[in-house]
């Protein structure tokens, strides 16, 4: 039987899932509120939630004291860079570990995934050293080329099980039908994998436009991007949190947005219909 | 175009041997069926054949030149999935002209090509739909539009008809056998089913373990088959086969008799029997005949429709002398 889906059941569900909603999103909110406060009224005790005077006092003085679409820039660049380049090699790699495995596949991948448990803290020195040499220090490429490389394993182990999903019978039909291993990446597997890629490449640019570690460690002034923009607001003479907060909504909205456009695209997929 | 010739082709997996050394003949234009039960290796074949295994060892050839190592995109072969392996993400058009694409052919002559394959097969009405859309004969129907637009050397179908239902899959084998008629290009089956090998086949190659037991047309399979595992397998339903004394009477290790050429009478006959379960089909009755002296397993009988015996009665059933078949103690068939 059914499970009876009562009205009042639905109206409890609705409340619980928005009360989680809001829980989650909270934090996010009051920094966007913040943002809208004057210094004074950001450290009130009790605080303000709505009703206070809407300022633009703090975007103004954040504007002033940096340059927003400099880091902006930098951020986009760094992002969607290292995600495309790591897209480059985990295709292929992915490709061959899902359709052609060898005896050691798996071991390879977790060797892959291992890379991942280690703390980034560990090999920091000797990574500041080769950038120090190389003169990748605070340069754009050299942010892709890290972030490429951290983010690399997950990438390529999230195109691994979205293409295991892939029947090899289509690929084995391609083959037959002509296509160099070329025609085939590009013309049946990459459009057949594209929901899978499309979330890849959107969870890979949230990782890398969030990623704090070494972007903060491997910039000063030029290559610097938001975190980077936002970390500036928290200076050791005490901390000024409308200023903070207003950094803060400047620099996650660009990647809110996008995720918030690109999650219905994610979420629909191709239907698999060629093979019962 | 079309002659495949297999000379002493090996497959092994790790240290499993699929296929020991087997050399197969395929001439230009025939249809030739590779038959056998499951794990047979009747796949793996087709597989070297296309190209998507390689031989551990051996030599394979089309039309007189080694293509042992050519990749299965140079072989000048189509093939035909079971599971249709259409691609998901191409409307049925763009799915035929797919290979035509692959091999740079010019736009007018494509749409020519694809426009004539979909009148064939009758999908000028779903060109235009994804294969998500189509039903499991239009899918079928479409993974063979897109094996012929390309007009190769010879067509590969692994299974074609296993994951249709009975009623399409009856349509189909006749618009296969068609197919073959008209084209008159090359076409090597595999099915495990053997009313397909026997209904559509020039050459039936039967094979068990990787052996192949026997080589020839439907009608020499049926007559004069070489050995038990032949006997066994081709014919529907099966033969019966059986030994001890009775084989000995005619000098040999087991006998077999095929259920239609065994009369069946109620007041007497060679043999005397029970009947256990009687299968009325209208055009023919089957009768499963236990306690016959002749073997544990009970003796199969094919009678006319209108033959009234059923379950518990005494049978009395004659094997047609000329139609029995004698085996050797190895299962070889005695002439």
């Amino acid at each position: 039987m059914a499970r009876a889906v009562t009205t009042q059941r639905k109206i409890a569900f609705t409340a619980a899932a928005w009360l989680i909603g809001l829980l989650i999103f909270f934090p996010i909110l009051w920094t966007f509120l913040t943002s809208f406060k004057t210094e004074g009224e950001a450290i009130a005790s009790p605080p303000s939630f709505l009703f206070f005077d809407w300022n633009l006092s703090a975007y103004e003085a954040v504007n002033e004291r940096s340059d927003y679409p400099k880091h902006f820039f930098n951020s986009v660049v760094i992002s969607f860079g290292s995600t495309a380049l790591a897209l480059l090699i985990a295709i292929p790699a992915a490709w061959s570990m899902a359709f052609v495995p060898a005896k050691r596949t798996k071991d390879v991948l977790m060797w892959m995934l291992s890379t991942k448990m280690l703390p980034p803290v560990g090999v920091l020195i000797p990574i500041y050293l080769i950038f120090r040499d190389t003169g990748l220090l605070d340069t754009r490429l050299g942010l892709v080329i890290i972030l490429t490389l951290i983010n690399l394993p997950i990438i390529i182990w999230m195109l691994f099980t979205y293409f295991r999903e892939i029947p090899g019978e289509i690929l084995e039909a391609a083959r037959m039908d002509g296509a160099s291993l070329k025609s085939e990446i590009l013309h049946v597997l990459t459009p057949m994998a594209v929901p899978g890629i499309a979330s890849t490449v959107l969870l890979n640019v949230i990782l890398a436009w969030n990623e704090a570690f070494w972007t903060l460690n491997l910039t000063a002034a030029n290559a610097a991007p938001l975190t980077a923009f936002i970390a500036s607001f928290s200076s050791p003479e005490g901390l000024f949190y409308a200023k903070l907060s207003a950094a803060s909504t400047m620099a996650i909205a660009p990647i809110l947005i996008v995720g918030w456009f690109s999650q219905k695209q994610l979420v629909r997929g191709l239907t698999f219909g060629a093979v019962k | 175009m079309g002659r495949i010739t297999l000379n002493q082709v090996t497959k092994s997996f790790g240290d499993v041997n699929v296929i020991p050394p087997l050399d197969l003949e395929i001439d230009e234009g025939e249809f030739v069926v590779f038959v056998g039960p499951s794990g047979c290796g009747k796949s793996t074949l087709l597989r070297l054949i296309a190209g998507l295994e390689d031989v551990t060892s051996g030599r394979i050839d089309i039309d007189g030149q080694d293509a042992t190592a050519l990749p299965p995109a140079k072989r000048q072969l189509a093939m035909v999935f079971q599971s249709y392996a259409l691609y998901p993400h191409m409307s049925v058009r763009k799915n035929i002209a797919f290979p035509l694409k692959m091999a740079k052919m010019d736009k007018a002559e494509i749409d020519r090509r694809v426009g004539n394959a979909a009148k064939v097969l009758n999908l000028s009405d779903y060109i235009d739909r994804r294969p998500g859309q189509l039903s499991g004969g239009q899918r079928q129907r479409v993974a063979i539009g897109r094996a012929i637009v390309r007009e190769p050397a010879a067509f590969l179908f692994d299974e074609p008809l296993s994951n249709l239902d009975a009623a399409l899959r009856v349509g189909m084998r006749l618009e296969i056998s068609e197919l073959h008629n008209r084209l008159k290009t090359t076409m090597v089956y595999v099915t495990h089913d053997q009313v397909e090998a026997m209904t559509m086949a020039d050459k039936i190659v039967v094979l068990n373990a990787g052996v192949i037991e026997q080589v020839g047309s439907p009608l020499e399979l049926y007559r004069s088959p070489r050995n038990t595992f032949v006997a066994g397998f081709i014919g529907s339903p099966k033969m019966n086969l059986f030994g001890e004394a009775e084989a000995a009477k005619h000098n040999a290790a087991t006998m077999g008799v095929r259920p239609e050429h065994i009369q069946v009478s109620a007041e007497s006959g060679d043999w005397k029997g029970t009947v256990g379960v009687a299968e009325h089909l209208g055009s023919d009755t089957f009768f499963h005949v236990h306690d016959t002296g002749l073997a544990d397993d009970p003796i199969t009988v094919r009678a006319g429709g209108e033959v009234s015996l059923h379950n518990g009665d005494t049978v009395y059933l004659t094997p047609e002398a000329d139609k029995v078949h004698r085996f050797d103690a190895d299962g070889a068939r005695i002439a």
